[in-house]
């Protein structure tokens, strides 16, 4: 096996090729910034997609001609007496996949923005952040340290914000935006301390060091369970775990693209990234693994649950998207590490498809976005339907669709761990599958339920935006076969990946055992593929044999419905727990300590001198006699001073 | 005695040329207090300065020190340029107000 450490030979290209992957589009976003206004829509679309490409070809290439591990350092940034944190990129398997996934993801997406965003009046702006929000991911992904990782990951905690808040004369859309913001932040705090902690600990932020310096160290001390829980809490923020999820649904607001590239490719994925980037840290803090597990598994059920009751097609999506990356948590926490990384890959091909299948759907609809107000889209979007059935089909786990592998794998690490875990993963499977078919049932099949305009709106949507969705599928349907169960001889993708875990193998070797016996495999596939059937078969039941719509708004419940219809009040719950005092904290401050001490005391100042300056003006009599005379009681006050003095 | 100091100036004692000067600073003190007249308050200002001069040269003759005389050539170039500006002054408000009284010159007050 290959060794982790990185090899003295160093970068076997010219720096600037790897300058130009983030580089690319972050010209990109000045170009489409800058010129905003001046050109138009179509020509900011081809250079937002043209940088993306670029970087994309360059991934490619880096990927093709791919040796040993290496870093790029392109200059000394931080060196303060003994702090040295220079500047560079490292290149391995995992910053390699994440940069096609990354680049190519993002790639498909901008060209699906072209037509979606067509009608736009910011389209210069919008092509811009999206830009700006792939050079974030692209910094975040190919930096050798914590520090540059936090640079990158700010930037796409940035530009989630101004791409959620970019309709940003809605208030409802700015206030998602800065929920959006708000949220990571408390992620982030976390996030810094850890980083801050690694530093006192390991005297570096340097990947290579860190982790080198880790792996000599006992399984189980305090301080690397405080540093991992601290960085989990930074994951948990970006990678909308519980309990910091609630800004990923309202997300939404911003255009369905940018939903799609937040939710595929890039930002929340970052949390993900991390972890597996600190894999030795983790392995060395079995509690904090457990912690992840727990919240992963717990996190997937809660947001499938919610996801059953949801009309919004978009906010139906956001909640699988929360669920499944609790399945990618639930793989962390049992170590399977490279799993983990495998459902990313699968679930970026499956959910931005879905998600631009959704936009292509909100497209032809004008703008609706209700489930209830759709039906039988299946003969006016067939491009549309057939794509978005594939990945329905691979996020519910059915073979030979991608998603099947890698849920597959992760329920199979989770039952040698711990068969609750296991359980409740296969039972969120059970769920997927209903949800997704029930809003897969509910927009496609059935009688059209919107307006007579609508009806006659209908149309597929332009070869820029099915384009793209073609591509997707396919990937969604062939990109299990990375990595393919063990009964089918080991995966590609876990060889590759090997390496990135040598340490974690050497600390742990037991948790990377994870052969079974066939029989016991062939019965988890046989579970897993029969619950997503069994939620297939129930929503056809429901929805398409007995017709079932949901209710309207206003109609009545019973408990548990209108329960989950509230996603459990959760949002509520946040109000009155943290909103609410801390801004009747803040209306107080105002009012009382603002208002009542702090202004007071200012102004009090002001009219102080000014009263000065009212009093002494009565000095200036204009009067030569009495200046004269001030003037001698001057020179006699000056004499008997000194006078006093000897 | 010091015997650098000369006969002539020996022959009165320092302290009659302190009360002179002290009495010629006073009338000059008097005279800036009580004159309403911009060019006798002018005069009397010169008669204070003088007094300090007559000070000055008087110390400076009786501790040989040729330091003080020097001050009185400094002074003197002062003075005499604060009254070529003074004057001209004076001259322009008569000019305007055809009065030199300084209590008529009150209009710059608050």
């Amino acid at each position: 096996m290959q060794e982790t450490v990185i090899p003295a030979a160093g970068a076997p290209y010219p720096t600037l090729l790897y300058v130009l992957i983030p580089l690319l589009p972050f010209l990109g976003f000045l170009i489409n910034g800058l010129l905003n206004k001046r050109i138009s829509g179509t020509v900011a679309g081809l250079i937002g997609s043209a940088t993306v490409l670029g970087s994309f070809a360059i991934s490619v290439f880096l990927f093709l001609n791919f040796q040993y591990q290496y870093t790029v350092t392109l200059f000394d940034w931080i060196s303060v007496g003994s702090m040295q944190i220079p500047f560079s990129y490292q290149i391995d398997q995992l910053s390699l996949l994440m940069l096609l996934l990354v680049t190519g993801v993002g790639f498909l997406i901008h060209v699906y923005s072209i037509g979606y965003m067509h009608h736009d009046e910011n389209v210069g702006k919008f092509f811009s952040f999206l830009n700006l929000f792939v050079f974030s991911m692209l910094v975040l992904v190919l930096g050798a340290n914590f520090v540059i990782l936090f640079i990158g990951w700010e930037g796409v905690g940035l530009c989630s914000y101004l791409l959620i808040g970019f309709w940003n004369k809605n208030t409802n859309y700015n206030n998602a935006a800065k929920k959006a913001f708000i949220i990571n932040r408390v992620g982030d705090l976390g996030f810094l301390l850890g980083i801050f902690l690694i530093y006192l600990t390991f005297d570096s932020v340097q990947y290579a060091e860190v982790f080198q310096k880790a792996s000599t160290m006992q399984i189980g001390t305090g301080v690397i369970t405080a540093i991992t829980l601290l960085l989990f809490v930074g994951a948990t923020g970006k990678s909308a775990q519980l309990p910091l999820y609630t800004w990923l649904p309202d997300a939404m607001a911003g255009p369905t693209p940018v939903s799609a590239l937040i939710h595929a490719a890039t930002m929340v994925t970052a949390g993900i990234y991390m972890i597996l980037r600190a894999n030795v840290l983790f392995t060395l803090a079995p509690d904090t693994l457990e912690v992840i597990a727990i919240i992963g598994a717990a996190t997937a059920l809660f947001a499938a649950t919610i996801g059953l009751a949801q009309n919004d097609i978009k906010k139906v999506l956001a909640y699988s998207t929360v669920s499944q990356l609790g399945y990618m948590f639930l793989a962390l926490g049992v170590m399977g590490y490279s799993t983990s990384l495998f459902h990313v890959l699968t679930h970026a091909f499956f959910k931005a498809l879905m998600f631009l299948g959704a936009g292509s759907v909100i497209h032809a609809m004008s703008n609706e976005q209700d489930l209830r107000r759709m039906g039988g889209l299946r003969k006016a979007l067939p491009i549309t339907f057939i794509t978005f059935f594939i990945g329905c089909l691979a996020i519910a786990g059915i073979p030979p669709f991608s998603g099947f592998f890698s849920k597959d794998e992760i329920l199979l690490h989770a039952y040698q761990h711990s068969k609750v875990l296991y359980a409740v993963g296969l039972f969120t499977a059970f769920l997927t599958a209903f949800y997704m078919f029930r809003l897969l049932f509910l927009a496609f099949f059935g009688e059209f339920r919107g307006t007579e305009e609508q009806k006659h709106h209908l149309h597929e949507s332009p070869a820029s935006m099915t384009l793209p969705l073609i591509i997707l599928a396919v990937l969604a349907a062939v990109g299990g076969f990375l990595n393919a169960p063990l009964v089918l001889g080991r995966g590609y993708l876990s060889d590759y990946l090997a390496p990135l875990f040598t340490y974690s193998q050497r600390l742990n070797p037991a948790a990377f055992n994870v052969e079974v016996d066939h029989a016991t495999e062939y019965l988890l596939i046989g579970l897993s593929v029969g619950a997503g059937v069994l939620g297939i078969a129930f929503a056809y039941v429901q929805y398409v044999s007995r017709g079932v719509r949901p209710a309207e708004d206003a109609s009545q419940r019973g408990f548990l419905e209108n329960l989950v219809y509230h996603k459990y009040y959760i949002d509520e719950l946040y109000n009155t727990l943290f909103v609410r005092p801390v801004m009747g904290l803040s209306r107080g401050l105002f009012r009382y300590v603002e208002n009542g001490i702090i202004d007071p005391i200012v102004t009090s100042f002001g009219r102080l001198t000014m009263g000065g300056g009212q009093l002494l003006r009565y000095v200036q009599t204009g009067s030569v006699e009495t200046y004269l005379i001030l003037m001698v009681v001057g020179i006699v006050l000056v004499m008997a001073l000194n006078f006093v003095k000897f | 005695m010091d015997q650098n100091i000369p006969q002539v100036i020996q022959t009165v004692p320092l302290q009659y040329y302190v009360f002179f000067a002290t009495a010629l600073f006073s009338i000059g003190v008097l005279g800036v207090l009580t004159r309403r007249n911009a060019i006798i308050i002018f005069m009397c200002v010169e008669l204070m300065l003088n007094a300090v001069n007559v000070l000055l040269t008087a110390f400076s003759a009786y501790r040989s020190d040729p330091n003080g005389q020097v001050f009185v050539f400094f002074i003197m170039a002062v003075a005499a340029a604060e009254v070529a500006v003074g004057l001209a002054i004076i001259v322009m408000i008569y000019r305007n107000l055809q009065n030199t009284d300084v209590n008529l010159l009150n209009r710059l007050k608050f």
